[in-house]
């Protein structure tokens, strides 16, 4: 048998797509921490929460209303993202005069209070939720089983990265909201609704964290501490990506995924920490993170 | 101002009765359950484990016997030094004189060195490990509940004995899943089997799908998970996707809860072979008192950890009321020396190392269309005797042994 770094060939290339699926998480969740940081400037850390949420609605849209997992795919984002609508409106909307602090905390409690309400109704060891019927089983790629329904989240996660990428960065529209927070008042001036446009962005940003959320629900625990665990990783992502830089979040991802799979045949006692080192070290070495602009 | 001459000592004598009537009617004993209220094991501790605490006091009826219980309770975060910080306080200023529950075991071992250093009681029916009451054990503590060993005992004892005879571990990487496996490892071996590998995954855990491909790779025929609450959930969750199962490799869960299963669903969790201390299908009694709880806990049947907690206190209310005292080594004394007897565990003793014997049982998790409705999950394969369920006590190196 191949080896590689003394580890079994087969073994290192399961680990590393693995790693690969993992990293679509990351990839989708810090994506819209990313936008939500680069274009408004708030540090969203009821991010985890809305991640969770998007994992309960479709638990609930199935138990409650027999909607299905595709239905889900859709809804759920719709509705976390109404509810993110509604979050910016009535509240971060007050505190963008004052120091970015604010915000974080405000976002910070709101996510504990959302953890919280679930916690007390539904306790923490998580609810059901199955894989579609169309997507179960999986196929021998001879190194590894590939279960249907991871390769869909990599192949969807992917779709949906690339193209908010390509829509902020490449489109009149995308130009215009980039425009829009550099400078609102000249933006402004144009006769373009910037608040809305920061609305609208902050509920997109919001429902990527829901779409999460369902991808999420058929192979991780539907729990109220779900986003919790996950979103301090997402935000070391976030750093090492360069905050607010949209390529960045997405290529980081997926990145440390990988990184973080190899850990976990090398050393898997370190595979929670790892992510933390590489910040770390980036931190040292280019303070603005991988793709961030010097400010 | 105080008046002078006789109504001054009519008062004193009137406050003397008074010192006197309260000193020889009441004791009071205040109890602290402290668990995880808010992580992965607030399910299967947390709340309930409160709760039964209030539930044994009521049915100890222990107001009418001149026992004031008060109980508090506090959330440890499921982190060692949270846990012993909260331990040091209630002994040292909130004069709490028990402790109860502690899931986690990292924080029960903690908690355990705090009780013995200030004098007091620990009865712990949350944690797992069997150092508890071997290598680390302590006057003070009392393990009811289960252990690493009796759950090795019974699950692994019996997968062996099936014919998974090669075994690789997932250990959650803390006191607890070490513990499990190498009480695991050590019926495996004993029983002719081997242990192919293990791998160490960092607690808690989301994703286990890396570790469950390095076990499906060793080809053992068992994958052992040495975790608990949500790290187990996830684990067996993955396991299916990835043809485990279908390849022949059997999942087994060490420590697998009642609400484990229940948030599994029966779909993911059909044919998982588990040892339990207790399930509320198991006769008159566990019924009446499981119906009763889950009245209290908004229908959420208890666990065994629950019920722990609640025969645990009812013993420790016992041993105060034959003394009329709660001094700590006396009461520890004769709750040694007082055979365990509740309509939870049956009839059973406590050990001079401090663990609580009583049968254990191996259930196989039924298939979706056995189960008659929520809750209804378990069959019984075995009844395990105390006798054979735990770890013998030459075998556990407590110095309170020898």
């Amino acid at each position: 048998m191949h080896t590689i770094f003394g580890i079994p060939s087969q073994l290192l290339f399961g680990q590393l797509l693995l790693g690969l699926i993992n990293g679509a998480f990351y990839a989708l969740l810090s994506l819209g921490l990313a936008v939500i940081f680069g274009l408004l400037n708030i540090i969203n850390f009821s991010h985890g929460a809305f991640y969770m949420l998007g994992a309960f609605l479709a638990w609930m849209l199935l138990t409650y209303c027999g909607i299905g997992y595709w239905w889900s795919l859709v809804l759920a984002p719709l509705i976390v993202g109404a509810l993110g609508i509604a979050v910016e409106r009535l509240l971060i909307a007050r505190l963008y005069r004052l120091d970015p602090l604010y915000g974080l905390l405000l976002t910070f409690g709101l996510a504990l209070v959302l953890q919280g309400v679930f916690r007390n109704i539904y306790g923490v060891s998580g609810l059901p939720y199955g894989i579609p019927s169309a997507l179960a089983g999986g196929r021998n790629l001879g190194f590894m089983i590939l279960p249907n329904y991871r390769a869909w989240v990599i192949a969807l996660s992917l779709a949906v990265s690339i193209s908010t990428w390509l829509a902020i960065e490449k489109t009149r529209l995308g130009a215009t909201l980039r425009a829009a927070t550099e400078n609102p008042a000249l933006v402004e001036a144009f006769g373009i609704n910037v608040p809305l446009f920061v609305t609208v962005t902050y509920g997109f940003g919001v429902a990527l964290a829901a779409l999460a959320g369902v991808l999420a629900a058929p192979i991780y625990s539907v729990n109220p501490n779900m986003g919790a665990d996950l979103i301090i990783t997402v935000f070391a992502v976030v750093v090492i990506g360069g905050l607010g830089s949209i390529l960045g979040s997405i290529v980081t991802g997926f990145g440390l995924g990988l990184a973080e799979g190899l850990t976990k045949v090398i050393y898997p006692e370190a595979s929670s920490t790892v992510i933390f080192a590489i910040m770390i070290v980036v931190l040292l070495v280019k303070p603005n993170g991988l793709f961030g602009k010097a400010t | 101002m105080m008046r002078s001459g006789p109504g001054r000592l009519v008062v004193a004598i009137a406050m003397l009765f008074a010192a006197a009537g309260t000193a020889r009617a009441e004791i009071a004993v205040k109890v602290g359950v402290l668990n995880d209220r808010s992580g992965i094991y607030s399910d299967l501790a947390g709340e309930g484990s409160v709760i039964a605490a209030h539930m044994a006091v009521e049915d100890f009826k222990a107001a009418e016997k001149g026992i004031k219980v008060d109980i508090v309770s506090a959330d440890h975060q499921n982190k060692p030094d949270i846990g012993s910080t909260i331990a040091r306080q209630w002994y040292d200023q909130d004069g709490v004189d028990a402790i109860l529950d502690v899931p986690t075991s990292s924080v029960a071992l903690a908690v355990s060195q705090v009780t013995r250093e200030k004098n007091k009681v620990f009865i712990v029916s949350g944690a797992g490990a069997s150092d508890i009451t071997g290598a680390q054990c302590s006057p003070n503590t009392i393990h009811w509940t289960y252990d690493t060993y009796s759950l090795a005992k019974g699950t692994a004892g019996a997968m062996v004995k099936n014919g998974g005879k090669s075994w690789f571990f997932l250990t959650a990487d803390y006191a607890f899943g070490h513990a499990l496996e190498r009480d695991a490892a050590a019926i495996v071996k004993a029983a002719g089997g081997s242990v192919v590998d293990s791998v160490n995954v960092p607690f808690p855990a989301t994703d286990f799908s890396s570790f469950l491909l390095q076990a499906q790779g060793s080809k053992a025929d068992v994958i052992g998970l040495a975790n608990a609450g949500g790290d187990t959930i996830n684990a067996i969750k993955q396991a299916s996707e990835f043809g485990i199962g279908e390849g022949g490799q059997k999942l087994a869960g060490l420590l697998v809860f009642l609400s484990d299963v229940h948030a599994l669903g029966l779909k993911a969790a059909q044919g998982l072979v588990l040892t339990e201390a207790f399930y509320w299908d198991l006769n008159e009694g566990t019924r009446a008192w499981s119906k009763r709880f889950a009245e209290r806990a908004g229908g959420k049947m208890p666990t065994m950890v629950h019920a722990g907690a609640y025969a645990g206190l009812q013993h420790y209310l016992k041993a105060v009321e034959a003394l009329k005292s709660k001094d700590p080594m006396a009461v520890l004394a004769k709750m040694k020396a007082t055979p365990t007897d509740d309509p939870i565990f049956g009839k059973g003793s406590i050990r001079v190392d401090g663990r609580t014997l009583h049968d254990m049982y191996l259930f196989e998790v039924k298939k979706p269309d056995e189960s008659k409705g929520p809750y209804d999950y378990y069959k019984l394969i075995t009844t395990i005797p105390a006798a054979e369920a735990f770890r013998p006590l030459n075998e556990g190196s407590c110095p309170l042994a020898k």
